[in-house]
């Protein structure tokens, strides 16, 4: 069933039956089709299997869903995209993906599970060894496990196992909303607050009918966009400070703390908490704060400029960036990747444009690359400079008008998808409201869930000491995907 | 290289001085809350996380405070946030403001200043948060803070340091990870909770997923916030080791 991003739908319209919503899943998702969701609803003692799926080029959204009993047929083998959906399927509902390869934990979040205990990818040689690193790593970092599959420095395989994030945050939606729903999504990945709180916010909204006003939707463009502006400025400087590229490095890092400076000028959080509330905004900006936002925009854009083309122009980081970790354009379709990194592999993927609402509205950038290291870099430059255009436009001329506008109740037995353009990628919250208007089940997918086996696959035939490089590159959430 | 040397006197000297008079959190920041004579009741309704206590002994616990302002917007009588940065306390209890007079960390005893005064080594252990923590803690070693200036550093292991950094709520898929770094950390050693999570649970307060820092490992200092503003970080540790007043 199509339906239409950020508004609400009747969801019992997107039943199926069992043999017609596989047949139909896989055809759609050979044509061009992605999977933006894919999960098991409980409904009474069965489950009812649901899958959103994104056809990116006409930017058009379609739902299915089949009531399912006990095992069902596996998409992966001929979908690997759907790989981790149908492990988490398995693990949250108990309903078995026939065929699928290997059904291993992803939070290990049921009885008797221990974080990191399961069966791992092995390679046997005499000359073959392993590395495990983590869960406790080495710097200020979220924690996660790692297995190389080494022959000498040659990498044969990366396993990345994770989950020791999991806090049990999707089934604290259902009920609300209520006073924590919002913080909820501000925390599903800390920098990530206006990505995931806007996600948050536009299923609301879709489910109350509720119209943002202009001025509040371009005040949550400039926010997201310096959250973006935040978190790639600090990205490319982490890259340079893992070729030893110090000049860079540091400067980086000072700007993206002068971004998050921005963005609590607005509203208090260097990370946009409290910005976003279903229906608006909570603050708003008068004629002398978007002339104090202009004027550090300009300086501190001046500033990243002038740092990071020092990576452009120094020989030793581009023999680093180039050619390392590269991940083809069909892995990345194959694995549905999101986001700047997988537009870095050629991926013709950005919500902004694909699925465009609000302030992007004839967003235009397309960005491209071999799907390297220095790909996945350089397009965060592009985005950079995008990021900071658009900001400097809105800021000229921002609408007049309110910044909120009255959220009333949800509309009862529906359900709404919302999709965000975060910095790491595509967000996709979908909400489901019961007979009383509030959230029956609450769907989270964080860009990071598609991305981290993109992460494994760059590796593939690289060097263990090229790990930091490509892991800096892609720079994936834990918490975003361990919920 | 000579564009480097150029980029270099281009971007300047961007150490901030650290304390200096009249350093405050942004004016729209929400810093040290003060309850203010109107009654409590309507403010604490207005809390989801049962950090604010009416009635004969008012207090707004900052341990389990979010920050998220709801009390203050639903009533302005009663409570008010202001922009002073310095929140960090040397016991769970002091967290709780009241109508009397905050009291701030205070320092290690005279042998511990001794040992971790002039050079103090943290690890940091992230056990289930929002990574918003541990972006405020890097922060400090970036150029514009400078950590290193007061013989503070982030360590890669826990057999090189005197204290360990807790951020999140511990999720119970951490905690042995988290009981193992304290164990493998010689004594004397020092630990912090850094974030509403790390102190109260934070906005994952109650879950079952989530175990909270073990009793065993006891927590010297708290530094309150969802996240903390890096100036509440620094204070707190820089106080801690008795770097500052």
């Amino acid at each position: 069933m199509k339906v239409e991003h950020l508004s609400g739908f009747d969801f019992g319209a997107a039943e199926l039956d069992p043999s017609i919503f596989f047949e139909t899943a896989a055809s759609r998702l050979a044509s061009g089709g992605r999977a933006l969701a894919y999960f098991a609803l409980p409904e009474g003692e069965a489950h009812r299997l649901v899958m959103a799926v994104g056809f990116d080029r006409e930017g058009r959204i379609e739902v299915y869903s089949t009531q399912a009993y006990g095992p069902f047929r596996a998409l992966t083998p001929s979908f690997p995209q759907l790989h981790l959906f149908e492990r988490e399927i398995f693990e949250q509902a108990g309903l078995k993906p026939e065929g699928h390869p290997w059904l291993k934990p992803i939070r290990f979040n049921t009885p008797g599970a221990v974080p990191g205990v399961a069966d791992y990818f092995t390679v046997h040689g005499s000359q073959v060894h392993e590395v495990a690193v983590g869960p406790v790593h080495a710097g200020v970092i979220e924690p996660g496990h790692f297995r190389f599959q080494c022959h000498g420095e040659r990498v044969f395989h990366l396993e990345i196992m994770l989950g020791y994030q999991h806090r049990g945050l999707e089934k604290k939606f259902i009920g609300g909303p209520d006073g924590r729903s919002l913080h909820y999504a501000e925390t599903l990945a800390g920098d990530t607050t206006i990505g995931h709180g806007w996600a948050y916010c536009g299923a609301v909204e879709a489910l109350s009918g509720v119209n943002v006003p202009p001025r509040a939707q371009i005040l949550r463009g400039i926010m997201l966009e310096l959250e973006r502006l935040a978190n790639h400025t600090g990205d490319l400087g982490a890259l340079a400070g893992d070729v030893a590229y110090l000049p860079a490095a540091s400067f980086c890092g000072r700007l993206r703390g002068d971004f998050l400076n921005m963005t609590a000028l607005v509203c208090g959080s260097r990370f946009g908490r409290n910005m976003l509330r279903p229906g608006g905004v909570n603050f708003d900006l008068d004629a002398a704060l978007i002339h104090e936002l202009k004027l550090r925009l300009e300086n501190t854009f001046r500033d990243v400029q002038s740092a990071v083309s020092l990576l452009w122009e120094t020989g030793s980081v581009a023999d680093r960036f180039e050619d390392t970790g590269v991940v083809s354009k069909e892995a990345a379709e194959g694995l549905g990747l999101v986001g700047p990194v997988a537009r870095a592999s050629g991926v013709g993927l950005d919500t902004r444009r694909n699925f465009s609402s609000g302030p992007y509205e004839g967003f235009t950038l397309g960005v491209s690359g071999s799907g390297d290291v220095y790909s996945r870099a350089y397009v965060r430059w592009l985005e950079i400079q995008k990021s900071a255009e658009l900001i400097a436009g809105w800021l000229d001329a921002l609408p007049a008008g309110p910044v909120e506008a009255e959220c009333g109740c949800l509309k009862a037995d529906s359900a709404a998808v919302s999709l965000v353009e975060g910095w790491r990628g595509q967000i996709c919250h979908f909400a489901l409201t019961g007979p009383g208007g509030k959230f029956r089940h609450y769907k989270i997918v964080d860009p990071s869930f598609h991305n981290w086996q993109g992460l494994a696959l760059a590796l593939r035939n690289g060097e263990i000491s090229d790990f930091p490089l490509c892991n800096k590159s892609f720079n994936l959430s834990y918490c975003g995907r361990d919920l | 290289m000579i564009k480097a040397l150029m980029a270099r006197w281009k971007q300047g000297y961007r150490t901030m001085e650290f304390p200096s008079a009249g350093l405050m959190l942004p004016p729209r920041g929400l810093g040290l809350p003060k309850l203010k004579p109107g009654r409590l009741e309507k403010a604490a309704a207005a809390c989801p996380y049962g950090a604010l206590t009416a009635g004969e002994k008012p207090g707004l616990d900052m341990g389990r405070c979010i920050f998220c302002g709801a009390c203050a917007n639903a009533a302005p009588e009663a409570v008010e946030f202001t922009r002073e940065y310095k929140l960090c306390a040397s016991g769970r209890g002091a967290l709780v403001i009241t109508d009397e007079d905050f009291r701030r960390a205070e320092s290690l005893g005279a042998g511990l200043r001794r040992l971790f005064g002039r050079s103090f080594k943290l690890r940091q252990v992230s056990a289930g948060g929002c990574a918003a923590c541990e972006a405020d803690c890097n922060v400090l070693q970036t150029i514009g803070w400078d950590l290193g200036r007061f013989g503070v550093q982030f360590a890669a292991s826990p057999r090189h340091a005197d204290g360990l950094l807790v951020t999140g709520p511990v999720t119970k898929n951490m905690e042995l990870a988290l009981r193992k770094t304290y164990a493998a950390m010689s004594s004397p050693k020092v630990v912090i909770a850094c974030g509403a999570c790390a102190i109260s649970g934070g906005p994952y307060a109650g879950h079952e997923e989530c175990a909270g820092i073990p009793p065993e490992i006891p927590v010297d200092l708290y530094i309150p916030g969802c996240p903390p503003h890096p100036l509440t970080i620094l204070d707190g540790i820089l106080r801690l080791i008795g770097r500052v007043e």
